[in-house]
């Protein structure tokens, strides 16, 4: 039935596409940044609870580590940019920031190994509980972030608007991971 | 067609396998009627707890027979223990106000008609779709593993105040396993409705048809946007208190115990942390959770009355602006659960300027639903009762509410019956006949075939007049200092009212049984009910412009396009007084002398 074939015309399901990925990600952002508050909050509020909040140096590989995440929306942005005839250089710069997004999950990872050296350990103070929460759940969020890239590197080979819609979408998600990571470091750095 | 902004079609072709269809389906509709189903067993289960209790309050010696074969160690011989009935207390709670009051009027009906209504011909994220369902489903099953476990359901209610949800096996019954899938549960129900709140807003944004504006979406749909956008940040908020609250159960942290706590000769291994930070976190999801369960109902009155009286509403614009009011609104007074909580007094008094605001946009959409039905004919079917039975529960709930957000009265009042009647009507019952009115009214879509009237009619008074006689008199019980959360009246100062509770109790298992005439009329009618037109209530919106029940792509592969409001009733259509959105006939004019 031609109404049939019509509608299953790629062009219009891209273009609703690219709107739908874009608001699903929005709307993410704005339940996962909820989310977030309510764990700083409650950060502020335990903090003033109890009489046995200590002070804890953070680790120094997390600044190295928000250098990289950085970097990587960087690297993100100038991928973004490459156009259609530039397919190669396309996936290379996301296959660089992908690779830069497994380098700040390490890092994370050494500095959780840091603290254990330490003797720091989940349910050893308020202040190491906030910390691997604050960054496990941040992580896992990255790690989210990362899956999203291996569907856009896969889809640098569909038509653009289908790339586009993807990589808007992913593009949005990353660097509001990255702009979090700098609010949680901010924290604790303040808090902790 | 070329149009861009026309709606997305499958992208999944239609499932052949028994799998695929009923079960991990992707199909909207199989998602709406599982989340129903899976309230329909929710409510069933709360109710017969609710029986048990309502039982063991008036007869607290005797014996229930085969409760002993639910739990040995809680209700030896029959005979429930005080802790026992707090279990259930729990198990009551969490499974109406997450599984009933959640699931049914937002998800189960949302998901089914949302994207109809919007003229799309699924939601934006079908597989987030599914997973938000089985993720649900995960959640209930969790849930009930409490029950066969040897430490029972927990104890602490389903509010699960700190430091007794978290301390652990110390504190009583249930609060060693059966807290922590307490907790899992509800944390994998919050991501299941993020999901689903995700897809909401995603499809009513984008995926609307040609011509389908803002203003033209049906007052139901708005509601479920409007919803969604409440539960998206308000299960954002439960979910990390979950994390922390079985962090603490689990993996010895201290966010919500306190120092130096001894429970049961014990000292636990836990300091500094704040009880009153779970209440804040709960409360800042629970609160916006009475919208969450109120405001479809209101979605679905309102779409409901329209069509039962024939004309639109006084002004429809003023009820769904009403609504978002009430859901900005509905973030501002959590502090109100709290003001017995021990929280600085000026605090109280922060709350309980916004929790009376929130009265005006409640008591603008009331008088909008009087004024209109005055003098409307109306079509006296049981969608329309059980509207009308909203509003009048809805209005006699909500009257208390006005004592209630007063810290000074609350403080007498909190602990009292009158809370319990507060909220069961304005929340639990008004819902629930919001459910109902949506389950007469939107079963011949569903199913293809009527249900019975004269049986929804006999539902619908013994219902009505049933739900009055038992929770009016809490308020009375409550007055007379009738506190909750106790098992039993015997021996002290409350025994003078134990005749009220015992003829609250048989309204309470008449009501109830009630129930099973909707539950036969629902199962009986799916098979042997007349079979149901395209558009039996002569209604406006999408989804009576489709089959009854509607294709796999909704609308057979026709693509809609939107000419008209939802709202033209009392109008010169060319099919009666009444012009449906996807007419191309021309702008209505009002009928004669109307």
């Amino acid at each position: 039935m031609p109404t049939i074939a019509l509608q299953t015309d790629r062009g219009v399901r891209c273009a609703t596409q690219n709107a739908t990925a874009l608001s699903g990600i929005w709307v993410a952002i704005a339940a996962i940044t909820m989310a977030f508050a309510a764990f700083t909050s409650s950060l502020i509020i335990r903090q003033g609870s109890g009489d046995d909040w200590r002070h804890l140096a953070l680790p120094g590989v997390l600044y190295l580590n928000t250098l990289v995440l950085l970097a990587s929306s960087l690297t993100l942005e100038i991928a973004r940019r490459k156009d259609a005839s530039n397919l190669a250089s396309m996936r290379s710069w996301l296959y660089l920031t992908f690779a830069l997004g497994i380098v700040f999950l390490g890092g994370q990872i050494l500095a959780w190994y840091q603290l254990r050296a330490q003797g720091l350990y989940l349910a050893t103070s308020p202040n190491s509980s906030f910390f691997y929460v604050l960054t496990v759940m941040h992580a896992l969020h990255v790690l989210g972030g990362l899956a999203g890239f291996v569907y856009a590197i896969r889809r640098t080979l569909s038509p653009s608007l289908w790339r586009t819609a993807t990589l808007d979408a992913a593009a949005t998600y990353w660097h509001f991971l990255a702009g979090l990571w700098v609010y949680l470091l901010l924290v604790l750095r303040m808090r902790l | 067609m070329s149009d861009a902004s026309a709606p997305v079609v499958h992208q999944h072709a239609p499932p052949t396998s028994f799998i695929r269809k009923w079960v991990f389906s992707l199909d909207h509709k199989v998602i709406g009627k599982q989340y129903y189903g899976l309230a329909l067993i929710s409510v069933f289960l709360g109710m017969i707890l609710s029986w048990l209790m309502r039982f063991h309050l008036v007869w607290t010696n005797a014996a229930i027979p085969g409760l002993q074969l639910i739990s040995k160690n809680g209700a030896p011989g029959g005979v429930m223990t005080p802790e026992y009935y707090l279990s259930l207390l729990t198990m009551h709670g969490t499974l109406m106000v997450f599984f009933v009051l959640t699931n049914a009027p937002f998800a189960g009906f949302g998901n089914y008609f949302l994207p109809i209504q919007v003229g799309a011909e699924d939601m934006a994220f079908p597989r987030f779709n599914m997973m938000s369902f089985w993720v649900t489903f995960l959640a209930f099953l969790v849930l009930m593993t409490s029950f066969v476990i040897p430490d029972g359901p927990p104890i602490s209610g389903w509010t699960a105040y700190a430091p007794l949800s978290a301390v652990g096996k110390d504190a009583g019954p249930g609060l060693a396993w059966g807290q922590t899938l307490w907790a899992i549960s509800i944390g994998l129900f919050c991501v299941g409705q993020l999901l689903g709140s995700l897809n909401f807003i995603a499809t009513t944004l984008d995926l609307r048809t040609k011509g389908m504006t803002l203003s033209r979406l049906p007052i139901s749909t708005w509601a479920w946007f409007i919803t969604s956008c409440i539960g998206l940040l308000a299960f954002a908020v439960l979910l990390p208190a979950c994390v922390l609250l079985i962090l603490d159960r689990v993996a010895g942290t201290s966010f919500f115990i306190p120092a130096g706590l001894v429970i049961s000769d014990r000292l636990q291994p836990h300091a500094g942390g704040s009880p009153l930070l779970w209440q804040h976190l709960f409360w800042f999801f629970g609160h916006p959770e009475v919208y969450i369960a109120i405001v479809p109902a209101v979605g679905i009155v309102s779409h409901i009355l329209m069509a039962s009286m024939r004309k639109p509403l006084l002004s429809v614009k003023v009820v769904y602006s009403s609504m978002i009011a009430i859901g900005f609104l509905s973030y501002m007074v959590w502090g109100h659960h709290m003001f017995l909580s021990g929280m600085n007094p000026f605090s109280g008094l922060v709350f309980s300027f916004p929790t009376l605001v929130i009265t005006i946009p409640a008591t603008i959409i009331t008088m909008i639903w009087i004024g209109s039905v005055y003098g409307a004919n109306l079509r006296f079917h049981t969608p329309c009762l059980f509207s009308l039975g909203f509003i009048s529960v809805f209005v006699a709930g909500g009257v208390s509410g006005f004592f209630l957000a007063q810290p000074s009265l609350d403080i007498q009042l909190h602990g009292t019956y009158f809370v319990v009647g507060h909220f069961h009507m304005v929340m639990g019952v008004a819902a629930i006949f919001g459910i109902l009115a949506g389950s007469y009214f939107w079963f011949p879509k569903m199913s293809g075939r009527m249900m019975n009237d004269t049986l929804g009619k006999l539902h619908f008074w013994i219902t009505f007049i049933g739900v009055y006689c038992i929770f009016m008199p809490f308020h009375y019980l409550g007055l007379a200092g009738n506190v909750r959360r106790y098992s039993s009246f015997v021996n002290d100062y409350l025994q003078p009212l134990l005749p009220l509770h015992k003829f609250i109790t048989i309204a309470a298992f008449i009501t109830g049984a009630a129930q099973f005439i909707f539950l036969f009329n629902l199962i009986y009618s799916r098979f042997k009910g007349a079979p149901a037109p395209a558009n039996p209530w002569d209604a406006t919106s999408l989804e009576w412009s489709t089959t009854s029940p509607p294709p796999f792509d909704n609308f057979g592969g026709r693509h809609v396009v939107v000419y008209h409001g939802p709202n033209e009733y009392g109008v010169n259509g060319a099919h009666g007084d009444f012009i449906m959105q996807d007419s191309s006939e021309p702008a209505p004019e009002p009928v004669p002398g109307d």
